[in-house]
Formats: structure tokens, C-alpha cells, sequence
């Protein structure tokens, strides 16, 4: 009993539910859940690191913390763009991981309650979809919900056809 | 039940419950183990312990810990009767054992918790053994062997009276004596003596034995041995039914039976019995009551600190040594002459030199601890194999980064284990070899420049080269020819992953897994392991480590745009090469001549794909590394200079991924540039 009412206290006082934070891929806008976002910085020098897949671009150093960088892009198997002046790098924590996520622009923080969110279709080709958890309608536009665990940890099989 | 509310307050209960109460087994452990090798309870020691089952107990109480609370109320029952009516004559290797019975019990438990299992385990058959022990303890007022021999004090006291009436004969019709011999030999005599007697028990009225003390005593044995177990009965059987009752006995020799008429004598020696008893009760506990507690600690004014608060401090101790590198070597400043600045500069140096040490050393603690705790394993292994094994620690006074500690402790454990099992031979092997019959086992430890050295020596029968090679055979290991071999290769073979040369696997070793997991073990926190030995005489392992993880000396070299650190323990020397002195050999690799010997040659461009214009040899630069007696030349840019470097591991995520082989982490540079730290043994392999 008392741990419901403490939960639902906790709940109301969670100002960053709902809230995504959106940014742009080519010509469609992703949304990452906010809470998972730690920082956003511009585009930094990166040491590469031999033997791992293409769209992990190597390290970089964040003020004496050393962090991973994923290129989104690459993930998605989207064509590779050069980097320039407005290209960022979310840092996001995930579970005890921390990483970094190159990806052309950012936009906006959004909110996007649960109603607006639906899931995504069930679509054969493409490796694209199953990192999207799920597609929120705002204004007339559609931003890609992205599912952050997917984009980290969905490496099995490639592994396995790496070795 | 904990709500969640509580769980704040528990957490931190917890861990203070289980530091603490590891703390206090080990200690426990230690004065078991130097009880037994002394023999008798102290005085010290029984109060020792049983303040230490005391605490155990209430803090397990205070944390529901059940189990383990009933437990060490059970045991601290007994140490307070032994305390109070402190009886003599306590058996004292059954009691060690059913202590430590009782201590590995909650250290499974507090493992258990630690892991964050439940604390499950059931210790009713243990807490039965010791409740009877002590039960046992309390009928006789004193140890179940001196026991009898009290009972016998008073019957013989009261039939020495009886019998000055000669009138009462409630004793026994038939007195007799009996002197038996036993086979030279069969050991044990007086384990056989006192079943004799108790055996006896049941159809006599009284008895009396010569050498008395015979369960409790060893010297009994000698005293059996060389004139004979001596039995005073008074019984209702007959000469033949004592006869035929005694010559069931295993391993008789020679039985002496003769009738006697007069009881006098069964009644005489008692009385002179009594008096060395007496004697004998005056001396054992003033003995005890003289034995020092050599590890009176020195009081010395110590905290416990949070481990997790000493590594955020190492952290921020090594990002300060970054950030200052990156203030001092600023590319700003490149070309300036700055007097006062460098001046400060170099007073900022000093100092963080300074600070990093002295964190370093807070980290470091007396290697003391783990030594002491392979008293058990040696203890426990000599019981159990039959072999009599000292040993002996030289420089335990050795502080050894915390991290580094725990990394050693289980290599440790199995190179004793392996010593036991397979060097030191068992006694009669010794002595035959003219070899003291308890063989030794020299743990040492220094400071050798920047690494611990622990050194692991027995004065077994060492390493067995023909054995080794034809095992490495059996097992496909060897590539070179057996004559090339020196002895230390072939003796490093016993490192290799499977490899054992112990026919019959036994508990401990054999399995062929151990030396392989100490290898690793030490090569995780960056130290090598080597191996040397004398057959017949002994063998040497000796481990190689780092002090400290965190920090090393490396060589920073260029490829391309991307810049690699080299530790410079593994460097053997570096030089620009000619031409004329690279072979190819049939299947394309390079080789390089050096001073007559050939090494492969490494190039660092291609193996980490890193573009760079540099890639004719004599442009570039060869550093010759050395893994393990295994040599490579690395071709790179050029070397741009020593530094000491804060080791940074790769982030989880990317080892997580896949296991680099040739990167053992990354650190960042002066100019805050990321520097991939090599691991030598990874570039190494094959």
C-alpha cells in the first residue's frame, strides 16, 4: 500500500516522462526518450579502434572520460554523410553503458504523451525497423520513436557472422 | 520484513555485517591454527574466541541471519563451560576441528549474502556434533578420556578403603593382571590400549592401566611401545574368558596374563597413580596459563574506509595528473619562454607527483594477510594427503595495492595446493632421501622497482623434464625440437591451458585447469609468472607484479595520424633498420636479421589499419618487444617520447563487444588526445 502511493508520487513528479528529445537522419526526425540523454556536444576529433564494426567510429575523450561513438547513419545502414559543422553527438546512458551517437542535426525536445505514440509496422525488408519502438504523431508530422536498448545491444547475430 | 523505505539503512548494515564478521573468522582461523601447532588451549585464546562467536553471534541476530546466529551460540556455549570450568586434558585437535567445521559454515553463509543469495545453509548436524561434544565435556567435569581415569580415582579410593576389611568382597572375584604387547609397527598404540579397556569395561569391576593417559597423551605411545600396555582388572570371569577376551585384540603380540590373588596391587598403583596425577594437574595449567599471545596487535590507530571512495579518489588523483600534463605540455605554449612559468610549473609537478604517490600508498595494504590465511590450506592439506609440510613467509610486511591483493590470493592458494599435491614427497620419501621429514614451503615478497616479486619455493622433488616434454607431446604443444628447449621453457609448458602431468586427477589438482587460471589470474593485473626448478631439490614459481594497475611507463609512438603507447617493460630496444636485413620468407611474412637471430616482423599500419605515408622500412622505426620469452619487431612512424601514462580501460561497451587482441586500454595524452595502450602478448600470439 504505501509503496503504491510513494510510486505514484514519484510518477507525478517525473518531469522528464514523455519527453523526447528529436533529431534529424537524412529526411526523417527520430525521437529518444529524454531521461536517457546526458549531454549533447559538437562533433569532436575521434581516435579509431581497429577489428569492431563500421558504425562504431572508435572514442572520443569527454573532459577525461573516455566514451564510445556509433554512428547512427551507419547503423541504419544508411548511406555515409561527411561530417560537418552541425553534425552532434548525444551522450546517452543506458544501464551502465554510456555511448555516443553521431547523427546529422538536432532539433527539438518534445512531448509526446503515451496516446500519440503507436506501435510500428510490421515491415519484412530492412534492418531499420527494429529499432523503432514506436512512431509518435505530432502536429501533422511523424517522429521514429527510437528503442535505445535495440540500438546497443542488437549485435548478436552480427557478431556471430563477423567471426 | 524490510520495506523499501528501510532499505536504505540496511545496505550499508549489510556490508558493515559482512566486512566485519570476515574480518573476525580470519582472525578466529589464525589463533585455531596456532592453538593446534602448540597443542593446547590457551588461556587467551578460549577468551578470544569466545568474544569473537559472541559478537558473531548478535550481529547475525541483528541481520536475521538465523542460522548463523544459532551456530555461533552453540560454540560460544562451549568456550564459555571451557572458560569457567576450564576442564584439563581437552582433546584439542577434535575441538579445533569442529571450530573450524564451524567457521567454513559462515563463511559459505557470508559468502552466500555477499553475492546477494540467501543465506540458506543448515547447520544442525554441526551445532548437534559440538552440542555432544560439550555434553560430553560437562558428564566427566573434564575431557572424556581423563574421565574414566577420574571414575577409576574414586573406586579405587573407596575399595582401598573396603579392602583394608578384607571382609567386603563386592569387587570382582578374580583379579588379574595383564601386560600386552603390540606388533611393532601397527601405530596407534594407544588408540588399541584404550579400546582394549573398553572393551574390558563391560565385564569388570574395576581397572586400572599403565600408561594411563592414553588418548589424551602421544607420549603413551612410546611408553606402550616399549614396555607394554599394563591392565589391573577385578572381574567375575575366569582366567580363560579374560584370556580368549584379550587375544581378540588386533595386532597383539605378546599377552602376559596372570591371576592374582592379592588385590593389594590393583589397589597400590592407583595411589601412585593419583600422585602423578596430581602432578600432572598442576603443571598443565600453569603451561597454558604461560603461553603469550605473540600476536598481541600493535594498536596502531587505523579507519576503514570505503573502497569505492578510494577508487574515486585514485580517479580523480589520475585526472589531475592529465589535466596538468595538459596545462604544462599546452600546444599554446609551444616555442614560449616562460621563466616563471615554468618555474610554477614545475612546483605543480612536484606536488601532484607527490599526492599521486601517497594515494597510491593508501591504497596499499601489508600482503601479510593473504600469507597468513595459506596456514589453513597448508593445515588443511597436510591432513588430508598425509604429508608434513612447514610453512614459512619472508617479507609479508610487503604492501600490495588492494585491487592486486585480491588477484593474488587464489593463485596463491593453488600454487601451495599444486606444491603439496605434486612437489613435496610424502615423509618416508623424504627421509629416505635424506631430506628433513616435514618439507617446506617458502612464501616471499619484495619491492623490486616498480613491481612486487612473490616468490613460491618448495624443497619437493622439483620438475620433471622428461615428464613434461612427453605430456607437451601427448597434448600437441611443442614447436621446436626437444634438444633446442632450455629447461625454463620446458618448464613453462605447465602454463599451457589443459596441461598436467598428474596421472590419477584428485581432489585438488590434475585437472589440468590450475596453472593455466594462475597465469591469467596475474596476467590480468599486468604481472608475469615464471617458473625455475632443481629436480630432485625443488621448485620456484615465481610471479612478477606491477604495483600498481594504474599507472605505468610507456613509450608513445606514432602510425599514421593515430598515436599507440607501448609499456616499456616489454621494449628491448628500438632502431631504425636497413633494408638489406628484412627477409621475406616463402609465404610473404617479414622477417628481420638481428645480431644473427630472426624475428617476425609486425607492421602496425597494416595490423590496426591506420593510413600513413610511412611505410618503407628504413623510413620508419623497429621497436623489439618481448612477451614471455617471445620476441617481435613492430614497425612504426617514429617514436615521440616516454611518458608516465594513467591507464584508462577500453569503455564496456566496446569489450563487451569483441576482446581486441593487441589493445590492453587507452589513455589520454598531454594535448587530450586518446593514446590505445598495446598489450604486448595479444600481438604477440599466433
Amino acid at each position: 500500500m504505501a509503496e503504491n502511493v510513494a510510486q505514484e508520487l514519484w510518477e507525478e513528479e517525473d518531469t522528464q516522462k514523455d519527453k523526447f528529445l528529436t533529431f534529424v537522419l537524412g529526411n526523417e526526425f527520430y525521437g529518444i526518450e529524454i531521461r536517457y540523454v546526458t549531454e549533447i556536444v559538437g562533433m569532436q576529433p575521434i581516435t579509431e579502434v581497429p577489428e569492431l564494426p563500421d558504425y562504431i567510429r572508435g572514442i572520443i575523450n569527454l573532459r577525461g572520460k573516455i566514451i564510445p561513438v556509433m554512428d547512427v547513419r551507419l547503423r541504419f545502414r544508411k548511406p555515409f554523410r561527411e561530417y560537418n559543422d552541425r553534425t552532434c553527438i548525444i551522450v546517452v546512458d543506458i544501464g551502465d553503458i554510456s555511448i555516443g551517437l553521431i547523427i546529422d542535426s538536432v532539433s527539438e525536445v518534445l512531448s509526446i504523451p503515451g496516446g500519440d505514440i503507436v506501435a510500428p509496422p510490421e515491415v519484412s525488408k530492412g534492418s531499420g525497423n527494429k529499432f523503432i519502438k514506436g512512431i509518435g504523431k505530432v502536429g501533422g508530422d511523424v517522429k521514429l520513436i527510437l528503442d535505445c536498448d535495440k540500438l546497443l545491444n542488437d549485435e548478436e547475430t552480427e557478431n556471430l557472422s563477423n567471426l | 520484513m524490510f520495506t523499501i523505505s528501510d532499505r536504505s539503512t540496511y545496505e550499508p548494515m549489510l556490508d558493515i555485517f559482512i566486512f566485519e564478521t570476515v574480518k573476525q573468522l580470519e582472525q578466529l582461523e589464525q589463533l585455531v591454527i596456532c592453538t593446534e601447532k602448540s597443542n593446547c588451549y590457551t588461556e587467551n585464546a578460549i577468551n578470544e574466541i569466545f568474544r569473537i562467536m559472541h559478537t558473531i553471534k548478535g550481529s547475525a541476530a541483528m541481520m536475521l541471519f538465523d542460522n548463523i546466529s544459532m551456530l555461533a551460540h552453540t560454540i560460544e556455549d562451549l568456550f564459555y563451560f571451557l572458560r569457567e570450568e576450564k576442564p584439563r586434558d581437552i582433546d584439542c585437535a577434535a575441538l579445533s576441528d569442529l571450530v573450524l567445521e564451524g567457521v567454513d559454515f559462515i563463511k559459505v553463509e557470508v559468502d552466500k549474502i555477499k553475492n546477494g543469495h540467501k543465506a540458506d545453509g543448515n547447520a544442525a548436524d554441526l551445532s548437534k556434533k559440538i552440542r555432544s561434544f560439550l555434553s560430553i565435556l560437562k558428564e566427566h567435569g573434564g575431557s572424556p578420556a581423563s574421565s574414566d581415569v577420574n571414575k577409576q580415582l574414586q573406586d579405587v579410593k573407596q575399595k582401598y578403603y573396603i579392602s583394608q576389611d578384607k571382609t567386603a568382597a563386592a569387587a570382582g572375584k578374580n583379579a588379574f593382571r595383564a601386560l600386552l604387547h603390540f606388533e611393532e609397527g601397527c601405530g596407534m598404540e594407544h588408540i588399541r590400549a584404550y579400546s582394549v579397556v573398553h572393551n574390558l569395561r563391560n565385564v569388570s569391576t574395576e581397572l586400572n592401566y599403565i600408561p594411563e593417559n592414553v588418548i589424551a597423551s602421544d607420549e603413551s605411545v612410546e611408553v606402550i611401545r616399549k614396555e607394554g600396555f599394563t591392565i589391573y582388572i577385578k572381574t567375575d570371569l575366569t582366567y580363560g574368558e579374560i584370556n580368549e577376551l584379550l587375544q581378540h585384540t588386533v595386532f597383539l603380540k605378546e599377552l602376559a596374563l596372570t591371576q592374582m590373588d592379592d588385590p593389594e596391587p590393583v589397589n597400590e598403583i592407583p595411589q601412585k597413580k593419583h600422585i602423578m596425577l596430581e602432578d600432572d594437574g598442576v603443571e598443565a595449567p600453569k603451561l597454558q596459563k604461560e603461553e603469550a599471545t605473540v600476536s598481541s596487535g600493535l594498536q596502531q590507530s587505523l579507519i576503514s574506509v570505503n573502497v569505492n571512495k578510494l577508487d574515486r579518489l585514485m580517479d580523480l588523483v589520475g585526472e589531475m595528473v592529465i589535466a596538468e600534463a595538459m596545462v604544462t605540455q599546452n600546444p599554446d605554449l609551444k616555442g614560449l619562454e616562460l621563466h616563471n612559468f615554468q618555474k610554477a610549473a614545475r612546483q605543480l609537478k612536484k606536488i601532484t607527483s607527490e599526492l599521486q604517490d601517497m594515494v597510491m600508498s593508501v591504497r596499499m595494504i601489508p600482503i601479510s594477510a593473504t600469507f597468513h590465511k595459506m596456514h589453513r590450506i597448508v593445515r588443511d592439506m597436510c591432513r588430508k594427503l598425509n604429508k608434513e609440510v612447514q610453512l614459512e613467509l619472508i617479507g609479508e610486511e610487503t604492501e600490495v595495492d588492494k585491487n592486486i591483493i585480491e588477484h593474488i590470493s587464489d593463485p596463491l592458494m593453488h600454487l601451495i595446493r599444486n606444491s603439496i599435491d605434486h612437489g613435496i614427497e610424502a615423509a618416508e620419501d623424504r627421509k629416505l632421501k635424506g631430506k628433513p621429514q616435514s618439507g617446506t614451503i617458502t612464501l616471499t615478497a619484495q619491492n623490486a622497482g616498480s613491481d612486487v616479486v612473490i616468490t613460491v619455493r618448495d624443497d619437493g622433488k622439483g620438475l620433471n623434464r622428461e615428464k613434461i616434454l612427453q605430456r607437451a607431446k601427448e597434448h600437441g604443444l611443442i614447436h621446436k625440437p626437444e634438444e633446442e628447449m632450455s629447461d625454463k621453457e620446458v618448464y613453462s609448458l605447465i602454463f599451457l591451458p589443459g596441461f598436467s602431468t598428474k596421472d590419477n586427477i584428485s581432489e585438488f589438482s590434475g585437472r589440468g585447469v590450475g596453472m593455466d587460471v594462475v597465469v591469467k589470474n596475474i596476467e590480468t593485473v599486468g604481472g608475469s609468472v615464471s617458473v625455475d626448478s632443481t629436480a630432485g631439490a625443488g621448485a620456484t614459481i615465481t610471479m612478477k607484479i606491477p604495483l600498481t594497475l594504474a599507472i605505468i611507463d610507456g613509450m608513445n609512438i606514432k602510425v599514421g595520424s593515430a598515436m599507440y603507447t607501448i609499456p616499456t617493460i616489454a621494449i628491448k630496444e628500438s632502431f631504425r633498420a636497413e633494408k638489406k636485413n628484412i627477409i621475406i620468407d616463402p609465404d610473404g611474412n617479414e622477417m628481420i636479421m638481428v645480431r644473427g637471430q630472426c624475428y617476425p616482423v609486425l607492421r602496425l599500419h597494416e595490423r590496426f589499419r591506420v593510413k600513413t605515408d610511412v611505410t618503407d622500412i628504413p623510413k620508419g622505426i623497429i621497436v623489439m618487444v618481448e612477451n614471455r620469452e617471445d620476441y617481435i619487431c613492430m614497425y612504426a612512424d617514429e617514436l615521440v617520447g616516454e611518458q608516465q601514462v594513467v591507464v584508462k580501460t577500453l569503455p564496456s561497451y566496446i569489450r563487451n563487444m569483441r576482446r581486441i587482441r593487441g589493445l590492453a586500454g587507452c589513455t589520454l595524452l598531454g594535448d587530450g588526445r586518446i593514446s590505445l595502450i598495446l598489450d604486448i602478448a595479444g600481438l604477440v600470439e599466433k
